[in-house]
């Protein structure tokens, strides 16, 4: 394998489309904050942020001032204040560990998007290839692996805080991560069994297979409830959001694992939680909500054009707005669990449940594969 | 006393032990909150309505004749709990003919507002009913020297009140009336 | 020296870098972090052999939930930099030292005889090179084909899947027996006597 202007080429876009969706998803978890700020304001009777404005902006009529009032450009200002506030560095920290931990936090968040399709692309031919990354055949366990890495970000923010409350948070979030990852794993196999049709050329555990499985017929959501709460109950765990912020729990633990964090270093944490629920959600829409397909039983009603791909694009994106407005609407109804009311919920209610799912869809499976005439 | 009636706690439902339901009625419940009336108020162009008796500012105020009625007795200095007041005692200046030498006015006259707990003892404890805590909420500075209200700025603040006693009135009153006590 | 070459150079002295630092860092929680990374070098090395499922399965096992344990468990502790008594250990690491490096020289031994008898399978499908030779599967690589019963060795899900629920079945239950009753050997060890709590 040489390089050659071609390769580089290729290299080139590759890196260039990386880049591109960092960018998105950085906005997208940007945008999550001031969505969240926003929420919370309106479903406690409140304004949230409408103060912000950029100069030249906001002198456009009745535009800038509705964009003013959105507060579209608070991520601005909170990004800004993040880059200049002082960086304080306690005195009794580890410190190499200490700086590692928050971009060891975001690195798994930004990575696991790779292998997330989030549209296709028709050519000339009216041929679809699905837009992603890296079309890895064993996708969703890509996703499992990488984002089991990110609780050492929390763990080693936790432990080389060197101080207690941080290092509880730690603690607990290693042991609600591990114990979240099984039934979370568990409610995937009878998804993955569904779609898997025995003779299939379609990998088993590619996302852009579960994906095109939902072209014009049933969401997974609706063909596997169960599973989709399972997952879902995992996913809100997963990503540390309320009712299941154990490691930063503000009432018990001051701020958990960030306790110790301040300025920019504070700010990667916050990005990467957010970018943690972008990625989760766009997960969930892939999964269980027909990705950038239009509705259950319904054939995509855009044309098998640039058109159709930017309105599948979008199409995706709103599911994935929609969930993570479900993220910030549960957390803002529901309080926190306590810590040992996670791990029995997780090991007592998730994990039997999970199993009991898989072993009756298993069930199911090999009795539709016995009827040839049913098979899904 | 009131019979005490023990309810019988049913055991919760198959449906209820899953808390779905009680969830999905809490996410109603906040998501119907977001399209009520808002609460907040968008402070520097809104203001609060204050309520009648708001205590604000402690602040010296004139009486309708635009006369001092302070007389540093020091009273409020006294019973301030927090030893925000600070007077110097002096005499009514010479140039008003009616009072001078019959009573005392302050010289200086201090409030500390970074040691003002806003309490009204000052107003209650007035004879002369000269310091008021009124409507003035917002008093802000970049120093502390700042934040010393002096009499002046008392006065400033506090300005001309109704006033039902006229005391001078009365006074003057009296003696055309030929009943000076 | 190509791109996949350098990859190659670069992930090999990550895992070996890692793992030697593991063995010589004092701090447990050094340790166990060199470890993390050592884990995911081997990984990235599978990725290279185009072993996606080895190397995720890699990184999701070890270095995402192992691992995970393992430093929840050193924190949880609180060991210290040189926790361990090292003197008593001293005799026992001195053999365990030797146990490995002789299995290490065993199957450098084993490996580089390997390689150096001609291969006499061809490419075209013979199915027992896998267990002959560890050099011999990236050659028939190239056309796998986990449908029927004739299983070649690749690096795809189903083959594994395969594998291990058809040909290696045994194995498998074998495997998952001993895991059995390891955590039962646990749930034992770990419970409480029964006079006090009853189970």
């Amino acid at each position: 394998m040489e390089f050659n202007p071609e390769m580089l080429l290729q290299l080139g876009l590759k890196v260039l489309f990386a880049f591109t969706m960092v960018g998105a998803v950085m906005t997208m978890a940007g945008y999550s904050v001031l969505a969240e700020r926003k929420v919370s304001a309106w479903m406690q009777g409140r304004v949230g942020p409408n103060r912000t404005a950029l100069p030249f902006v906001e002198n456009i009529p009745f535009i800038g001032s509705f964009l003013k009032g959105l507060g579209i450009f608070q991520p601005l200002a909170d990004g800004l204040k993040f880059l200049f506030k002082e960086e304080i560095v306690p005195g009794h920290v580890n410190k190499v560990y200490y700086y590692m931990a928050p971009l060891v936090a975001l690195v798994p968040a930004l990575t696991t998007m790779t292998v997330l399709p989030f549209g296709q692309y028709y050519d000339e031919a009216g041929n679809s290839s699905p837009l992603i990354l890296a079309n890895l055949e064993v996708g969703i366990l890509f996703i499992f692996a990488v984002s089991s890495l990110g609780v050492y970000g929390i763990v080693l923010a936790g432990w080389s805080s060197n101080s207690k409350y941080p290092f509880l948070g730690g603690i607990r979030s290693s042991a609600q991560m591990i114990s979240y990852e099984l039934a979370m794993g568990l409610s995937l196999l009878p998804v993955f069994l569904w779609v898997s049709v025995p003779g299939s050329e379609a990998s088993a555990l590619s996302l852009v297979g579960i994906v095109s499985s939902q072209n014009d017929s049933a969401w997974l959501l609706l063909i596997q409830p169960v599973s989709a709460l399972i997952f879902l109950i995992a996913l809100f765990a997963e990503t540390n959001r309320l009712p299941f912020d154990m490691p930063e729990s503000e009432t018990d633990l001051v701020g958990g694992f960030h306790t110790e964090y301040g300025s920019f270093k504070f700010g990667i944490f916050f990005v990467a939680e957010y970018a943690h629920i972008v990625v989760g959600s766009a997960i969930f829409t892939t999964i269980f909500l027909g990705g950038w397909h239009f509705l259950p039983w319904i054939a995509d009603p855009w044309p098998a054009t640039w058109v159709g791909t930017l309105l599948g694009i979008g199409w995706f994106l709103a599911k994935t707005a929609f969930l993570i407005f479900f993220f910030i609407w549960i957390r803002w109804t529901i309080p926190r669990f306590r810590y040992d009311q996670v791990m029995s919920i997780g090991w007592t209610k998730l994990l039997p449940l999970a199993l009991i799912n898989l072993i009756v869809y298993v069930l199911l499976v090999t009795w539709l594969d016995q009827t040839p005439s049913a098979t899904p | 006393m009131a019979k005490t009636v023990v309810l019988e706690r049913k055991p919760l439902s198959l449906s209820e032990r899953t808390y779905l339901p009680q969830i999905v009625t809490g996410l109603k419940t906040t998501f119907s909150n977001m399209f009520k009336e808002k609460a907040t108020l968008q402070y520097p162009e809104e203001k609060p309505q204050l309520p009648q008796n708001y205590r604000g500012v402690p602040t010296l105020v004139n009486d309708p004749n635009g006369r001092e009625k302070c007389v540093s007795c020091q009273l409020c200095e006294f019973v301030c709990p927090p030893k925000a007041i600070r007077i110097t005692p002096g005499s009514v200046p010479e140039e008003d003919e009616d009072r001078e030498h019959v009573e005392k006015a302050p010289q200086e006259f201090e409030i500390n507002m970074l040691r003002c707990i806003y309490c009204g003892y000052c107003q209650e404890v007035c004879p002369e009913e000269a310091i008021f805590l009124l409507d003035e909420y917002s008093s802000s500075g970049y120093t502390r020297e700042e934040m010393i209200n002096n009499k002046a700025k008392l006065y400033e603040l506090g300005g001309t009140l109704p006033d039902k006693h006229y005391k001078w009135d009365k006074k003057k009153d009296a003696e055309v009336e030929g009943n000076a006590h | 020296m190509s791109g996949p070459d350098l990859l190659f150079y670069f992930f090999a002295t990550l895992s070996l870098g890692g793992g030697l630092l593991m063995v010589f860092s004092r701090h447990p929680v050094s340790a166990a972090l060199f470890m993390i990374v050592s884990l995911v070098g081997v990984a990235s090395l599978f990725v290279l052999l185009d072993a996606f499922f080895l190397a995720i399965l890699q990184v999701l096992v070890y270095a995402g939930a192992v691992m995970v344990l393992f430093l929840f468990i050193i924190m949880l502790l609180d060991v210290g930099p040189g926790g361990a008594k090292a003197s008593r250990l001293k005799f026992l690491s001195g053999v365990a030292g030797l146990i490995s490096v002789g299995l290490l020289v065993i199957l450098l031994l084993d490996l580089s005889l390997g390689a150096m008898e001609p291969s006499d399978c061809s490419a075209d499908g013979c199915e027992d090179c896998s267990e002959t030779s560890a050099f011999a599967w990236p050659e028939i690589r190239e056309e796998t084909a986990a449908n029927g019963n004739s299983l070649v060795f690749s690096p795809s899900v189903k083959a594994f899947g395969f594998g291990l629920l058809a040909k290696y079945m045994l194995p498998l239950q074998v495997a998952g027996f001993l895991l059995l009753a390891a955590m039962v050997g646990v749930i034992i060890l770990s419970r409480k006597s029964t006079g006090e709590e009853g189970g």
